[in-house]
């Protein structure tokens, strides 16, 4: 491992991942990446793979969008496939103050140049065979919305990073964060010690743990959010659905199989991956009211990860107050894999000062001491 | 010319598992993800022995023996119907096992 680098992110899920590759293809590349565990340990191995563009705020259309746009030359960009197919994304909604909430982002995304429109419950069954139109108000539903396959996007980020010149290092986990004088100094981990001045803290579920080394406190807290997926079908789903009254999302891998999971409003925030019986009960309750002919599909596998939640649903991003060099990147709740790429390519911008961004203002800590912040309602999960 | 068969679910040759070590994937967390072994109908039940033996023989020492990939529930394919009506009783998996954020 490198005794010195221009940066050390610390975190080798999509979010560092996106970082270091947008730096290395700038020609930046003097940049350690640390992951604790292998390659798809967080939960950038463990989320349903969906991707968006359906939002309530603008800045997240915006970057869902930029997203998209960037996921679908990736397999092409890495030489190696990552499954990214747009079924769409169908939204359901069970009442009218849903209802009402979907049009308006449905006219922002308009707005935006994002193509969702408002559907009934009938046109809604069109688009997915099966689905049972009792008790739905109406669906938002956006054709060029997605899904992809995680595990090969890591792959193949870390393969490129790599060979650009990033050092990536696995099994690898930061015990200390060095400040002398308000400054980042160095980085400690289990395998040496590395001298840098900038640290990019894309930690995800572990992002507190790794801001209090360097001596700063987030208001992050992870959540387990369960996920499971079933045998393999013949292709019959083609968007995602989401199914709002209570969180439930499900899409159709690319290999067949229903791969989906639903919000728990009595989880608590632990550091706990571990599976329950109270999950599988719950969705496949769920999963079989919105699509009755899912009561005969075999569940295969239930597993968890976590989600990096902050009190306003929005990410933190950007330096520190009082902490020279201590860049947060970090926050991302469900999202953090569907918007990585625009959130690397942005962040490497200003990194890099090429290009300012008002979002690391916007999305900064010190939002919490200070001002106010537009909080994101399309949250699922 | 034959090939042997490591993981029948998913087709995962021995083959296969040489390609990914050679690509730098030598744990069997990885090993398992990138060739896909163990994540069919069977969950690992007839292949993770294989795949470890495999990987020890490269690697040596215990570690990939002591330490498998982690088994989930469930012990085998259950249709939806059979759990629709649990919601209520259902209970919680093994307690966490780390740092609890809420107890700091």
């Amino acid at each position: 491992m490198k005794d010195r680098a221009d940066l050390v992110i610390v975190g080798g899920g999509v979010i560092g991942l996106s970082l270091a590759y947008n730096l290395a293809r700038l020609g930046f590349t003097d940049v350690v990446v640390l992951e604790q565990g292998y390659l798809c340990f967080g939960a950038s191995g463990r989320n349903g793979g969906g991707v968006r563009q359906q939002w309530s705020t603008e800045e997240h259309i915006k970057l869902g969008r930029q997203s998209i746009d960037i996921f679908r030359q990736l397999s092409r960009d890495l030489g190696i496939n990552i499954w990214f197919r747009q079924g769409g994304y169908l939204f359901i909604a069970r009442d009218k103050q849903t209802t009402n909430e979907l049009e308006k982002n449905v006219e922002l995304q308009n707005k935006m140049g994002v193509p969702t429109r408002m559907t009934g419950a009938t046109e809604a069954a069109r688009i997915v065979p099966g689905l049972s139109t009792r008790d739905i108000e109406a669906c938002s539903y956006n054709p060029d919305d997605g899904t992809l396959f995680p595990w090969p996007v890591i792959w193949g980020l870390a393969r490129a990073v790599s060979q650009l010149g990033v050092e990536v290092n696995t099994f690898t986990r930061v015990t200390d964060i060095d400040v002398k004088d308000g400054k980042i100094v160095k980085v400690v981990t289990d395998k040496g010690s590395i001298a840098t001045s900038r640290v990019v803290n894309a930690a995800g579920g572990w992002s507190w743990q790794i801001a209090r080394l360097a001596g700063c406190d987030l208001p992050n807290k992870p959540y387990r959010h369960e996920i499971l997926v079933s045998e393999p079908l013949k292709p019959f789903l083609d968007p995602m659905i989401c199914d709002l009254s209570d969180g439930t999302y499900f899409s159709q891998t690319m290999r067949g199989e229903i791969c989906g999971g639903l919000s728990d409003p009595d989880e608590p925030s632990s550091m706990s991956t571990a599976s329950s019986l109270r999950f599988l009960g719950r969705m496949s309750a769920s999963m079989t009211r919105i699509l009755p002919r899912l009561a005969a599909v075999k569940i295969m596998r239930q597993w968890a990860g976590y989600y990096d939640e902050t009190p306003d649903g929005m990410p933190i991003m950007g330096r520190v107050e009082g902490i020279e060099g201590f860049i947060q990147l970090n926050g991302f709740g469900g999202h953090g894999f569907m918007l990585s790429p625009a959130i690397g390519k942005i962040t490497a911008d200003w990194l890099l000062r090429r290009e300012d961004h008002e979002i690391f203002e916007k999305y900064n800590l010190e939002r919490f001491s200070k001002g106010k912040v537009k909080k994101e309602t399309l949250v699922i999960g | 010319m034959g090939k042997t068969i490591v993981c029948r679910c998913e087709d995962v040759s021995l083959e296969d598992l040489e390609e990914a070590f050679e690509a730098g994937y030598h744990d069997i967390e990885s090993l398992k993800r990138y060739t896909g072994f163990g994540t069919g109908f069977c969950q690992g039940k007839s292949c993770t022995a294989h795949a470890a033996r495999f990987l020890s023989a490269l690697v040596g020492g215990d570690d990939v023996v002591a330490d498998p990939p982690r088994t989930r529930p469930l012990l085998h394919p259950t249709p939806a119907a059979r759990f629709m009506n649990l919601s209520e009783e259902g209970q919680e998996g093994e307690p966490a096992d780390e740092e609890d954020r809420e107890d700091e």
